[in-house]
């Protein structure tokens, strides 16, 4: 890769891997700390502009609240909603344990 | 000509004459498809040939009443496979989603059937709407139906390739960055992404939250505006569709303008412009003057910092929006996410994650007013804009794949319409070296009806 520093260490994409539920082989972690080095490296350009005063922008088309009537309408059933589940019991979804309580 | 050749205009003239059926329309998007659809790799799924056949007859019986209520009776369209269609395989492009069947119509979907289309099948696209090619797809790439080799451009890639291939008379689409106006330039035809809102993305798997908008490919700009017409509107389950009034934008194409003042901004026509498609746009601009548009310079300071302000807001909301793939109510887990989906994923966690949230995150929305602005005080010189789709012409498929920032330069010309919200139109300037060039034409915010008139003015002439 063309930078000479990588911005990202190893520990930090792992960390990084770690936060958004991936799980990475070393060989990935090597090629993702090179193509995510160059990304953050080429954003860094944005260092240029002075915003201090600058308001952010979140949404565009500068809608506020939005309203409706608190009526209820038309929802799916439960079977649609198991329907693409992977695993189900008795009407539920399952899943593995997550809390150890031993 | 072919009956899958015509647009989706031609098709009502000749239902409504009876020159042709609704039978014989869909077979022939059929047989193209048959014939090219494995080698080119542009529809992932196609409805089965006796549901569509039942459903063409019924629209046959119907056709007598042709009314203003189903100005698409029986014409066959092709659905980017990012829209939920109840009971038809939706796969987003990505291995996580290869078996989903959704069991709900997006609201773009429902008002397209409800106004009497048959969906023919679901189009391939760069996995998530994740790409500038289509090579993202991890379905395989799609070819370019006019010159086989080439990427037909993304993520919209197999919505645009069935235009060109003549798979079906229209397509829907989604555009975070460029993904109408990208592939629509690469395959020579129209794309058309409107305003932040103005369509629903009710049932659209999400990518970029305060990006993502719907739009359609269409073979011409007439055919834009009848799909815009039907698919827009506010929508109770999408907040982000305001309650402004649709214009009937079909028949507002061919209103007499006044003088319409076109802005060229000079930071898209600078050195990273490739030649060819400087001058297919400055032929386009001479063209536009014969026909009486006045055309001035014009200054957005802020765009060199476009693709950057993109590439931390939208990893970021991919980051977010992708969390919800967890393989328990829907779908496979994480360990099948692709190389681009982590990539993305990776830098949306850091730019958001704790201490770096200031730095990345927040700068960019800051930065993101600016590029707003540099818009809105363009408008007040200028009625519209007119600039490149893209810096090059397509490329070759593997060409751009093992280097992912090349690759998202590609853009440079398209994210800022996102970033402002507003409303762009890829349109065909011709071709360079037998590759198809585009032409973007971009207006305020809810101004659909003038980047229309524009880029249909320049049709009739071209």
């Amino acid at each position: 890769m063309k930078t000479p520093k990588n911005k990202l260490s190893s520990s930090e994409v792992k960390h990084v891997a770690k936060l958004a539920g991936l799980t990475l082989t070393e060989a990935e972690v090597k090629k993702f700390q090179a193509q995510l080095s160059e990304v953050l490296d080429y954003i860094d350009i944005l260092k240029e502009v002075p915003t201090e005063n600058i308001e952010p922008t979140s949404q565009v088309t500068l809608l506020e609240n939005v309203f409706r009537q608190d009526r209820a309408g038309d929802c799916l059933n439960q079977k649609e909603v198991l329907s693409e589940a992977g695993k189900t019991h008795k009407g539920l979804f399952r899943i593995k344990r997550i809390l150890d309580n031993d | 000509m072919l009956l899958n050749q015509l647009t989706i205009h031609q098709a009502q003239e000749g239902l409504k004459k009876k020159k042709f059926s609704s039978v014989e329309l869909v077979k022939s998007c059929l047989e193209q498809i048959k014939k090219d659809n494995q080698r080119l790799n542009i529809l992932l799924t196609v409805v089965g040939e006796d549901e569509l056949l039942k459903q063409a007859e019924k629209a046959d019986q119907q056709s007598q009443k042709f009314s203003s209520s189903s100005p698409l009776l029986g014409i066959p369209v092709v659905i980017k496979d990012i829209f939920c269609t109840k009971g038809i395989k939706t796969t987003a492009g990505a291995k996580i989603l290869e078996n989903f069947y959704p069991v709900y119509d997006a609201t773009a979907v429902d008002k397209i059937k409800k106004a009497g289309a048959m969906i023919i099948g679901k189009a391939n696209l760069d996995a998530w709407a994740h790409g500038s090619s289509g090579e993202n797809s991890d379905f395989g790439p799609t070819q370019n139906p006019v010159k086989e080799g080439f990427v037909p451009g993304g993520s919209s890639s197999g919505s645009a390739a069935a235009m060109a291939a003549h798979f079906a008379l229209s397509a829907a689409g989604t555009d975070t960055g460029g993904s109408i106006r990208l592939p629509a330039a690469f395959c020579g035809v129209v794309g058309l992404k409107p305003t932040y809102g103005r369509i629903s993305r009710y049932g659209v798997i999400a990518m970029a939250s305060s990006l993502d908008t719907v739009g359609c490919l269409t073979k011409d700009v007439t055919d834009a505006a009848l799909m815009l017409k039907i698919m827009a509107g506010d929508d109770g389950y999408d907040a982000t569709a305001p309650k402004i009034p649709v214009p009937d934008y079909p028949q507002l194409l061919t209103r007499e303008m006044k003088k319409i003042k076109i802005g060229l901004p000079k930071e898209y026509f600078t050195a990273g412009l490739s030649k060819q498609i400087g001058e297919k746009i400055q032929e386009a601009v001479k063209k536009l003057e014969k026909l009486g548009f006045r055309i001035k310079e014009i200054s957005l300071p802020h765009t060199r910092y476009a693709l950057a302000v993109y590439y931390i807001i939208q990893p970021s909301e991919v980051s977010s929006n992708l969390a919800r793939y967890d393989g328990i109510r829907y779908g496979l887990g994480r360990s099948f996410f692709g190389d681009e989906a982590k990539r993305r994923i990776m830098l949306g966690t850091h730019t958001l994650s704790s201490g770096y949230f200031d730095a990345y995150y927040l700068k960019a929305m800051k930065v993101r007013t600016l590029i707003k602005k540099d818009f809105e005080e363009a408008f007040k010189e200028v009625d519209v804009l007119l600039t490149p789709v893209s810096p090059t012409p397509p490329f070759k498929i593997g060409e751009k794949v093992n280097d992912p920032l090349k690759m998202y330069l590609s853009d440079i010309f398209t994210v800022t319409a996102n970033l402002a919200g507003i409303p762009a139109i890829s349109v065909p300037a011709g071709q360079a070296d037998g590759l198809p060039v585009g032409l973007q034409i971009l207006g305020p915010q809810f101004s659909e009806e003038k980047i229309l008139q524009v880029a249909y003015q320049y049709e009739q002439y071209r």
